[in-house]
Protein backbone atom coordinates (compact mmCIF):
# COMPACT_ATOMS: atom_id res chain seq x y z
CA UNK A 1 0.00 0.00 0.00
CA UNK A 2 1.31 3.22 -1.27
CA UNK A 3 2.43 5.99 1.77
CA UNK A 4 -0.44 8.28 2.06
CA UNK A 5 0.30 11.57 1.24
CA UNK A 6 -1.66 14.76 3.14
CA UNK A 7 -3.75 16.08 -0.65
CA UNK A 8 -2.15 19.72 -2.30
CA UNK A 9 -3.25 22.68 0.13
CA UNK A 10 -3.55 20.06 3.42
CA UNK A 11 -0.01 20.36 3.63
CA UNK A 12 0.38 20.45 8.05
CA UNK A 13 2.20 23.60 8.84
CA UNK A 14 4.97 23.46 10.74
CA UNK A 15 4.95 21.68 13.76
CA UNK A 16 4.24 24.23 16.73
CA UNK A 17 4.93 21.05 18.99
CA UNK A 18 4.23 21.77 22.61
CA UNK A 19 4.33 19.18 24.99
CA UNK A 20 2.10 21.25 27.80
CA UNK A 21 -0.87 20.62 24.56
CA UNK A 22 -1.06 16.86 25.62
CA UNK A 23 -2.38 18.07 28.93
CA UNK A 24 -4.53 19.85 27.46
CA UNK A 25 -5.99 17.43 25.27
CA UNK A 26 -5.87 15.02 28.03
CA UNK A 27 -7.37 16.90 30.75
CA UNK A 28 -10.50 15.36 32.17
CA UNK A 29 -12.66 18.63 31.60
CA UNK A 30 -11.59 19.04 27.68
CA UNK A 31 -15.16 19.40 26.67
CA UNK A 32 -15.69 17.28 23.89
CA UNK A 33 -18.12 14.85 25.51
CA UNK A 34 -16.66 12.28 27.63
CA UNK A 35 -17.82 12.97 30.93
CA UNK A 36 -21.56 11.52 29.68
CA UNK A 37 -20.12 7.82 28.50
CA UNK A 38 -18.65 5.21 30.90
CA UNK A 39 -17.09 3.39 28.41
CA UNK A 40 -19.07 -0.15 29.88
CA UNK A 41 -18.38 0.33 33.22
CA UNK A 42 -21.81 0.94 34.63
CA UNK A 43 -23.51 -2.09 32.59
CA UNK A 44 -20.40 -3.75 34.11
CA UNK A 45 -21.16 -2.90 37.09
CA UNK A 46 -24.72 -3.85 37.13
CA UNK A 47 -23.78 -7.04 36.33
CA UNK A 48 -21.51 -7.22 39.52
CA UNK A 49 -18.36 -7.17 37.71
CA UNK A 50 -16.79 -4.10 39.06
CA UNK A 51 -17.91 -3.89 42.55
CA UNK A 52 -14.60 -1.96 43.86
CA UNK A 53 -11.00 -0.51 43.44
CA UNK A 54 -9.69 -4.20 42.64
CA UNK A 55 -11.96 -5.02 40.19
CA UNK A 56 -11.89 -1.81 38.57
CA UNK A 57 -8.35 -2.09 38.23
CA UNK A 58 -9.29 -5.97 36.41
CA UNK A 59 -11.90 -4.15 34.43
CA UNK A 60 -9.71 -1.33 33.29
CA UNK A 61 -6.54 -3.43 32.62
CA UNK A 62 -8.80 -5.40 30.35
CA UNK A 63 -10.69 -2.89 28.54
CA UNK A 64 -6.94 -0.83 27.90
CA UNK A 65 -5.04 -3.77 26.43
CA UNK A 66 -7.92 -4.31 23.79
CA UNK A 67 -10.79 -1.51 22.72
CA UNK A 68 -7.90 0.76 23.99
CA UNK A 69 -4.87 -0.78 22.00
CA UNK A 70 -7.14 -0.55 18.66
CA UNK A 71 -7.82 3.23 20.00
CA UNK A 72 -4.30 4.25 20.76
CA UNK A 73 -3.23 2.69 17.36
CA UNK A 74 -5.92 4.17 15.22
CA UNK A 75 -5.05 7.56 16.57
CA UNK A 76 -1.45 7.21 16.33
CA UNK A 77 -2.02 6.63 12.82
CA UNK A 78 -3.91 9.27 12.23
CA UNK A 79 -1.12 11.05 13.65
CA UNK A 80 1.51 9.43 11.74
CA UNK A 81 -0.44 11.00 8.38
CA UNK A 82 -2.88 7.89 7.57
CA UNK A 83 -5.61 8.96 5.80
CA UNK A 84 -8.41 9.45 8.12
CA UNK A 85 -10.95 8.17 6.08
CA UNK A 86 -9.63 4.92 5.31
CA UNK A 87 -8.76 4.88 8.98
CA UNK A 88 -12.52 5.76 9.71
CA UNK A 89 -13.49 2.54 7.79
CA UNK A 90 -10.50 0.47 9.56
CA UNK A 91 -12.08 1.43 13.15
CA UNK A 92 -15.73 0.43 11.83
CA UNK A 93 -14.15 -2.95 11.03
CA UNK A 94 -12.92 -3.10 14.40
CA UNK A 95 -15.96 -2.53 15.84
CA UNK A 96 -18.47 -5.27 16.31
CA UNK A 97 -20.98 -3.27 17.95
CA UNK A 98 -23.61 -0.85 15.99
CA UNK A 99 -24.02 0.51 19.36
CA UNK A 100 -20.08 1.40 19.94
CA UNK A 101 -19.81 2.39 16.27
CA UNK A 102 -22.44 4.96 16.84
CA UNK A 103 -21.07 6.34 20.11
CA UNK A 104 -17.63 6.27 18.87
CA UNK A 105 -19.24 8.48 16.10
CA UNK A 106 -20.69 10.98 18.39
CA UNK A 107 -17.96 11.35 20.49
CA UNK A 108 -15.81 11.65 17.24
CA UNK A 109 -18.16 14.71 16.20
CA UNK A 110 -17.97 16.22 19.50
CA UNK A 111 -14.31 16.27 19.73
CA UNK A 112 -14.23 18.09 16.19
CA UNK A 113 -15.72 20.55 17.41
CA UNK A 114 -13.81 21.12 20.54
CA UNK A 115 -10.42 20.54 18.28
CA UNK A 116 -11.41 22.86 15.88
CA UNK A 117 -11.35 26.11 18.22
CA UNK A 118 -8.28 24.75 19.81
CA UNK A 119 -5.97 23.65 16.99
CA UNK A 120 -7.75 24.97 14.06
CA UNK A 121 -6.50 22.77 11.04
CA UNK A 122 -7.59 22.04 7.37
CA UNK A 123 -7.05 18.06 7.98
CA UNK A 124 -9.79 18.76 10.86
CA UNK A 125 -12.16 20.49 8.55
CA UNK A 126 -11.56 18.15 6.05
CA UNK A 127 -12.66 15.08 7.69
CA UNK A 128 -15.72 17.47 9.48
CA UNK A 129 -16.61 17.92 5.76
CA UNK A 130 -16.47 14.52 4.71
CA UNK A 131 -17.95 12.57 7.91
CA UNK A 132 -20.75 15.64 8.89
CA UNK A 133 -22.38 13.08 11.96
CA UNK A 134 -18.77 12.47 13.45
CA UNK A 135 -15.40 9.98 12.43
CA UNK A 136 -14.29 7.47 14.87
CA UNK A 137 -13.28 9.32 17.79
CA UNK A 138 -9.56 7.81 17.86
CA UNK A 139 -8.81 8.94 14.57
CA UNK A 140 -10.28 12.29 15.57
CA UNK A 141 -7.98 12.40 18.59
CA UNK A 142 -5.06 11.28 16.22
CA UNK A 143 -5.82 14.31 13.83
CA UNK A 144 -6.32 16.52 16.63
CA UNK A 145 -2.49 15.39 18.13
CA UNK A 146 -1.15 16.38 14.75
CA UNK A 147 -2.79 19.73 14.27
CA UNK A 148 -1.16 20.36 18.15
CA UNK A 149 2.31 19.56 16.69
CA UNK A 150 2.47 16.22 19.04
CA UNK A 151 3.98 12.95 17.89
CA UNK A 152 2.09 9.59 17.26
CA UNK A 153 3.22 8.32 20.54
CA UNK A 154 1.58 11.17 22.26
CA UNK A 155 -1.75 10.57 20.63
CA UNK A 156 -1.50 6.61 21.38
CA UNK A 157 -0.78 8.01 25.20
CA UNK A 158 -4.17 9.65 25.05
CA UNK A 159 -6.25 7.44 24.27
CA UNK A 160 -4.83 5.15 26.16
CA UNK A 161 -5.15 6.89 28.83
CA UNK A 162 -8.99 8.18 28.21
CA UNK A 163 -9.77 4.02 27.21
CA UNK A 164 -9.28 3.88 31.38
CA UNK A 165 -10.36 7.36 33.16
CA UNK A 166 -13.68 6.97 31.30
CA UNK A 167 -14.71 4.10 33.29
CA UNK A 168 -12.87 4.98 36.49
CA UNK A 169 -14.30 8.22 36.50
CA UNK A 170 -18.29 6.44 35.83
CA UNK A 171 -17.25 4.07 38.50
CA UNK A 172 -17.04 6.82 41.25
CA UNK A 173 -20.28 8.26 39.98
CA UNK A 174 -21.36 4.80 40.14
CA UNK A 175 -20.46 3.29 43.30
CA UNK A 176 -19.14 6.12 45.27
CA UNK A 177 -16.24 4.97 45.66
CA UNK A 178 -13.23 6.31 47.45
CA UNK A 179 -11.73 9.21 44.83
CA UNK A 180 -8.22 8.38 45.96
CA UNK A 181 -8.53 4.55 45.80
CA UNK A 182 -9.76 5.23 42.54
CA UNK A 183 -6.77 7.71 41.44
CA UNK A 184 -4.30 5.44 42.63
CA UNK A 185 -6.22 2.52 40.57
CA UNK A 186 -4.96 5.39 37.81
CA UNK A 187 -1.48 5.19 38.96
CA UNK A 188 -1.10 1.56 39.16
CA UNK A 189 -2.58 1.42 36.05
CA UNK A 190 0.53 3.62 34.00
CA UNK A 191 3.45 0.83 33.44
CA UNK A 192 0.17 -0.75 31.35
CA UNK A 193 -0.49 2.57 29.88
CA UNK A 194 3.23 3.35 28.66
CA UNK A 195 3.45 -0.20 27.47
CA UNK A 196 -0.18 -0.24 25.26
CA UNK A 197 1.09 3.70 23.93
CA UNK A 198 4.67 2.42 22.72
CA UNK A 199 2.49 -1.03 21.03
CA UNK A 200 -0.06 1.18 19.34
CA UNK A 201 2.45 3.73 18.54
CA UNK A 202 4.83 0.93 16.84
CA UNK A 203 1.96 -0.42 14.72
CA UNK A 204 1.18 3.19 13.21
CA UNK A 205 4.77 3.54 12.29
CA UNK A 206 4.37 0.18 10.66
CA UNK A 207 1.11 0.74 8.77
CA UNK A 208 2.69 4.02 7.22
CA UNK A 209 4.27 1.52 4.72
CA UNK A 210 2.94 -1.98 5.02
CA UNK A 211 -0.77 -0.84 5.41
CA UNK A 212 -3.70 -0.48 7.46
CA UNK A 213 -4.04 -4.03 8.14
CA UNK A 214 -0.86 -4.15 10.18
CA UNK A 215 -3.48 -2.48 13.15
CA UNK A 216 -4.12 -3.85 16.03
CA UNK A 217 -7.47 -5.85 15.79
CA UNK A 218 -8.14 -6.71 19.83
CA UNK A 219 -11.47 -7.02 21.02
CA UNK A 220 -13.25 -7.47 24.07
CA UNK A 221 -16.26 -9.50 23.16
CA UNK A 222 -18.11 -9.12 26.74
CA UNK A 223 -17.97 -5.37 26.11
CA UNK A 224 -19.55 -4.93 22.95
CA UNK A 225 -22.21 -7.70 24.44
CA UNK A 226 -22.55 -4.86 27.52
CA UNK A 227 -22.73 -2.00 24.83
CA UNK A 228 -25.64 -3.13 22.91
CA UNK A 229 -27.54 -4.55 26.27
CA UNK A 230 -27.05 -0.94 28.20
CA UNK A 231 -28.70 0.96 25.04
CA UNK A 232 -31.61 -0.86 25.41
CA UNK A 233 -32.02 0.31 28.99
CA UNK A 234 -34.92 2.78 29.78
CA UNK A 235 -32.83 4.12 32.85
CA UNK A 236 -29.52 4.56 32.73
CA UNK A 237 -26.57 7.14 34.48
CA UNK A 238 -25.05 7.37 31.18
CA UNK A 239 -24.70 7.24 27.81
CA UNK A 240 -22.67 4.03 27.04
CA UNK B 1 -20.80 37.20 35.68
CA UNK B 2 -19.62 36.15 31.95
CA UNK B 3 -16.60 37.86 30.66
CA UNK B 4 -16.95 39.78 27.32
CA UNK B 5 -14.76 38.48 24.68
CA UNK B 6 -13.10 40.58 21.88
CA UNK B 7 -14.81 39.80 18.57
CA UNK B 8 -11.81 39.75 16.92
CA UNK B 9 -10.08 37.51 19.24
CA UNK B 10 -12.49 35.31 19.27
CA UNK B 11 -13.28 34.23 16.15
CA UNK B 12 -16.13 31.24 14.90
CA UNK B 13 -13.57 28.59 15.72
CA UNK B 14 -15.54 26.33 17.84
CA UNK B 15 -18.42 25.76 15.66
CA UNK B 16 -18.59 22.36 13.79
CA UNK B 17 -19.43 24.32 10.67
CA UNK B 18 -17.86 27.34 9.84
CA UNK B 19 -20.61 29.95 11.07
CA UNK B 20 -20.44 33.82 12.13
CA UNK B 21 -20.90 34.54 15.81
CA UNK B 22 -24.24 36.49 17.09
CA UNK B 23 -22.54 38.07 19.97
CA UNK B 24 -19.46 38.09 21.41
CA UNK B 25 -18.46 34.37 22.86
CA UNK B 26 -22.08 33.50 22.03
CA UNK B 27 -23.08 30.57 19.74
CA UNK B 28 -23.04 31.52 15.45
CA UNK B 29 -26.27 34.06 14.85
CA UNK B 30 -27.36 31.89 11.59
CA UNK B 31 -27.10 28.24 9.64
CA UNK B 32 -24.94 26.91 7.35
CA UNK B 33 -27.00 28.78 4.96
CA UNK B 34 -26.44 31.76 6.09
CA UNK B 35 -30.39 32.40 7.48
CA UNK B 36 -31.24 33.30 10.93
CA UNK B 37 -31.08 30.43 13.07
CA UNK B 38 -33.87 29.85 15.96
CA UNK B 39 -33.32 31.61 19.30
CA UNK B 40 -31.88 29.30 21.72
CA UNK B 41 -33.14 29.43 25.24
CA UNK B 42 -32.25 27.55 28.60
CA UNK B 43 -34.26 26.90 31.34
CA UNK B 44 -32.86 25.57 34.51
CA UNK B 45 -33.48 24.79 38.42
CA UNK B 46 -34.12 22.70 41.00
CA UNK B 47 -35.41 19.57 40.99
CA UNK B 48 -38.94 19.24 40.73
CA UNK B 49 -39.42 23.36 40.20
CA UNK B 50 -41.60 23.11 37.11
CA UNK B 51 -39.34 23.18 34.26
CA UNK B 52 -40.93 20.64 32.16
CA UNK B 53 -44.65 21.75 33.45
CA UNK B 54 -43.22 25.56 32.11
CA UNK B 55 -41.80 23.65 28.57
CA UNK B 56 -44.88 21.64 27.98
CA UNK B 57 -46.99 24.96 28.51
CA UNK B 58 -44.92 26.95 26.79
CA UNK B 59 -45.31 25.17 24.12
CA UNK B 60 -48.89 25.06 23.95
CA UNK B 61 -49.01 28.98 24.24
CA UNK B 62 -46.20 29.38 21.24
CA UNK B 63 -46.25 26.47 19.02
CA UNK B 64 -49.92 28.03 16.89
CA UNK B 65 -46.98 31.14 16.14
CA UNK B 66 -43.89 29.97 16.15
CA UNK B 67 -42.09 27.04 14.67
CA UNK B 68 -40.72 25.43 17.94
CA UNK B 69 -38.05 21.95 18.93
CA UNK B 70 -37.10 20.95 23.06
CA UNK B 71 -33.83 19.38 23.99
CA UNK B 72 -34.17 17.81 27.08
CA UNK B 73 -31.41 17.14 29.57
CA UNK B 74 -32.43 14.53 31.90
CA UNK B 75 -29.99 13.01 34.71
CA UNK B 76 -30.91 9.21 34.23
CA UNK B 77 -33.74 8.23 32.40
CA UNK B 78 -35.99 10.11 29.00
CA UNK B 79 -38.86 11.18 31.11
CA UNK B 80 -38.80 14.63 30.97
CA UNK B 81 -38.46 14.45 26.88
CA UNK B 82 -41.56 11.71 27.76
CA UNK B 83 -43.56 13.73 29.72
CA UNK B 84 -43.72 15.90 26.51
CA UNK B 85 -44.34 13.59 23.90
CA UNK B 86 -47.06 11.82 25.99
CA UNK B 87 -48.54 15.19 26.23
CA UNK B 88 -48.28 15.60 22.60
CA UNK B 89 -46.87 19.45 22.77
CA UNK B 90 -44.86 18.90 20.41
CA UNK B 91 -44.53 16.14 17.15
CA UNK B 92 -41.93 13.72 18.38
CA UNK B 93 -39.34 14.88 15.77
CA UNK B 94 -38.89 18.08 17.61
CA UNK B 95 -37.96 16.91 20.74
CA UNK B 96 -34.39 15.50 21.76
CA UNK B 97 -33.11 14.56 24.57
CA UNK B 98 -29.35 14.60 25.71
CA UNK B 99 -27.72 12.23 28.42
CA UNK B 100 -26.04 13.79 30.65
CA UNK B 101 -23.90 11.17 32.53
CA UNK B 102 -24.76 12.08 36.35
CA UNK B 103 -23.80 15.55 35.66
CA UNK B 104 -26.14 18.02 34.59
CA UNK B 105 -24.77 21.32 34.64
CA UNK B 106 -21.76 20.04 32.68
CA UNK B 107 -23.52 19.78 29.77
CA UNK B 108 -25.40 22.89 29.65
CA UNK B 109 -22.18 24.71 30.67
CA UNK B 110 -18.31 23.19 30.93
CA UNK B 111 -19.36 20.87 28.09
CA UNK B 112 -22.11 21.84 25.98
CA UNK B 113 -20.96 19.37 22.62
CA UNK B 114 -23.58 17.35 23.27
CA UNK B 115 -26.35 19.85 23.29
CA UNK B 116 -25.03 21.78 20.77
CA UNK B 117 -25.25 18.83 18.77
CA UNK B 118 -29.15 18.54 19.59
CA UNK B 119 -29.95 22.07 18.70
CA UNK B 120 -28.20 22.24 15.40
CA UNK B 121 -29.16 18.42 14.36
CA UNK B 122 -32.97 20.22 15.13
CA UNK B 123 -32.48 22.97 13.00
CA UNK B 124 -31.42 20.57 10.03
CA UNK B 125 -34.13 17.94 10.33
CA UNK B 126 -37.16 20.12 11.28
CA UNK B 127 -35.75 23.46 10.91
CA UNK B 128 -36.18 26.67 9.98
CA UNK B 129 -37.17 27.24 13.10
CA UNK B 130 -37.78 30.27 15.09
CA UNK B 131 -37.30 28.72 18.94
CA UNK B 132 -35.57 25.76 20.75
CA UNK B 133 -35.97 25.34 24.28
CA UNK B 134 -33.16 23.98 26.09
CA UNK B 135 -34.07 22.40 29.24
CA UNK B 136 -31.56 21.38 31.76
CA UNK B 137 -31.80 18.32 34.29
CA UNK B 138 -32.93 19.78 37.98
CA UNK B 139 -29.85 20.73 39.43
CA UNK B 140 -29.07 23.27 42.21
CA UNK B 141 -29.15 27.25 42.73
CA UNK B 142 -24.92 27.12 40.95
CA UNK B 143 -26.34 26.05 37.43
CA UNK B 144 -26.76 28.18 34.70
CA UNK B 145 -26.39 27.94 31.04
CA UNK B 146 -22.69 28.34 28.79
CA UNK B 147 -23.25 31.21 26.89
CA UNK B 148 -22.12 29.28 23.82
CA UNK B 149 -25.09 27.12 24.30
CA UNK B 150 -27.87 29.74 24.79
CA UNK B 151 -29.15 32.98 23.90
CA UNK B 152 -30.57 33.52 27.31
CA UNK B 153 -31.70 31.71 30.34
CA UNK B 154 -34.41 31.19 32.56
CA UNK B 155 -34.20 29.98 36.20
CA UNK B 156 -37.77 28.41 37.40
CA UNK B 157 -38.27 27.94 41.32
CA UNK B 158 -41.10 27.47 42.73
CA UNK B 159 -42.44 28.52 45.92
CA UNK B 160 -42.91 25.17 47.67
CA UNK B 161 -38.72 25.30 47.51
CA UNK B 162 -38.59 27.68 50.35
CA UNK B 163 -39.31 31.38 50.44
CA UNK B 164 -35.66 32.20 51.36
CA UNK B 165 -34.46 30.30 47.99
CA UNK B 166 -34.26 34.19 46.33
CA UNK B 167 -32.50 35.46 49.07
CA UNK B 168 -30.20 32.73 49.16
CA UNK B 169 -29.09 33.95 45.83
CA UNK B 170 -26.67 32.00 43.71
CA UNK B 171 -25.67 32.49 39.97
CA UNK B 172 -29.34 30.65 39.12
CA UNK B 173 -31.04 32.79 40.51
CA UNK B 174 -28.83 36.39 40.37
CA UNK B 175 -28.20 35.84 37.01
CA UNK B 176 -30.98 34.19 35.05
CA UNK B 177 -32.16 36.67 32.20
CA UNK B 178 -35.41 35.96 33.81
CA UNK B 179 -36.62 33.92 37.07
CA UNK B 180 -39.60 32.24 37.19
CA UNK B 181 -41.15 31.88 40.84
CA UNK B 182 -43.80 28.88 39.80
CA UNK B 183 -46.35 27.49 41.91
CA UNK B 184 -47.74 30.41 43.23
CA UNK B 185 -51.58 28.65 43.96
CA UNK B 186 -49.30 26.28 46.60
CA UNK B 187 -47.99 29.67 48.79
CA UNK B 188 -50.87 29.83 51.35
CA UNK B 189 -50.29 25.83 52.06
CA UNK B 190 -46.92 26.18 52.61
CA UNK B 191 -46.21 29.11 54.15
CA UNK B 192 -44.58 31.34 52.25
CA UNK B 193 -44.68 34.63 51.54
CA UNK B 194 -44.84 35.72 48.17
CA UNK B 195 -43.63 39.47 48.77
CA UNK B 196 -41.02 38.83 50.74
CA UNK B 197 -39.61 36.52 47.45
CA UNK B 198 -40.55 39.38 44.89
CA UNK B 199 -38.16 41.85 47.16
CA UNK B 200 -35.52 39.34 47.98
CA UNK B 201 -35.40 38.58 44.40
CA UNK B 202 -35.15 42.37 43.23
CA UNK B 203 -32.41 42.51 46.31
CA UNK B 204 -30.54 39.96 44.21
CA UNK B 205 -31.25 40.95 40.75
CA UNK B 206 -31.45 44.70 40.11
CA UNK B 207 -33.49 45.31 37.02
CA UNK B 208 -33.44 41.82 36.04
CA UNK B 209 -37.10 40.56 35.70
CA UNK B 210 -39.24 38.21 37.89
CA UNK B 211 -42.45 36.18 36.58
CA UNK B 212 -44.84 34.87 39.18
CA UNK B 213 -46.83 31.95 37.78
CA UNK B 214 -49.16 29.39 38.59
CA UNK B 215 -49.32 26.73 35.50
CA UNK B 216 -52.68 25.29 37.05
CA UNK B 217 -54.62 28.19 35.22
CA UNK B 218 -55.17 28.63 32.07
CA UNK B 219 -53.03 30.98 30.38
CA UNK B 220 -50.97 30.61 33.92
CA UNK B 221 -47.83 30.63 31.91
CA UNK B 222 -48.31 34.09 30.25
CA UNK B 223 -45.75 36.48 32.09
CA UNK B 224 -43.03 33.54 30.51
CA UNK B 225 -44.43 33.61 26.85
CA UNK B 226 -44.81 37.22 26.46
CA UNK B 227 -41.32 37.92 27.74
CA UNK B 228 -40.03 35.07 25.16
CA UNK B 229 -41.78 36.54 22.72
CA UNK B 230 -40.23 40.14 23.41
CA UNK B 231 -37.13 38.49 23.46
CA UNK B 232 -37.28 36.93 19.98
CA UNK B 233 -38.64 40.43 18.99
CA UNK B 234 -35.30 41.95 20.35
CA UNK B 235 -33.84 38.64 18.16
CA UNK B 236 -35.32 39.04 14.75
CA UNK B 237 -34.48 42.92 14.86
CA UNK B 238 -30.76 42.50 14.88
CA UNK B 239 -29.13 41.87 11.55
CA UNK B 240 -28.25 37.81 11.22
Amino acid sequence: MPRWRPRPGHEQAAPRASRAALLVLADGRFPAGGHAHSGGAEAAVKAGRITGPGTLEAFCRGRLHTSGLVAAALAAAATAGLDPLLLDEAADARTPSPSLRTTARKLGRQLTRAARAAWPSPELDALAAARPQGAHQPVVLGLTVRAAGLTPLDAAHAAAYESVTGPATAAVRLLSLDPFAVTAVLARLTPDLDEVAAQAAEAAHRALDEGMDVLPAASAPLLDIYAEQHATWPVRLFAS
Amino acid sequence: MHLDLDHDNYPERYAYGSLPLASPGGPPATRPDGTRRALRVGLGGPVGSGKTATVAALCRALRDRLSIAVVTNDIYTREDAEYLLRNAVLPPERISAVETGACPHTAIRDDISANLEAVEDLEETVGPLDLILVESGGDNLTATFSKGLVDAQIFVIDVAGGDDIPRKGGPGVTTADLLVINKTDLAPYVGSDLERMARDAKAQRGDLPVAFTSLVAEGGVTPVSDWIHERLTAWTAVPA
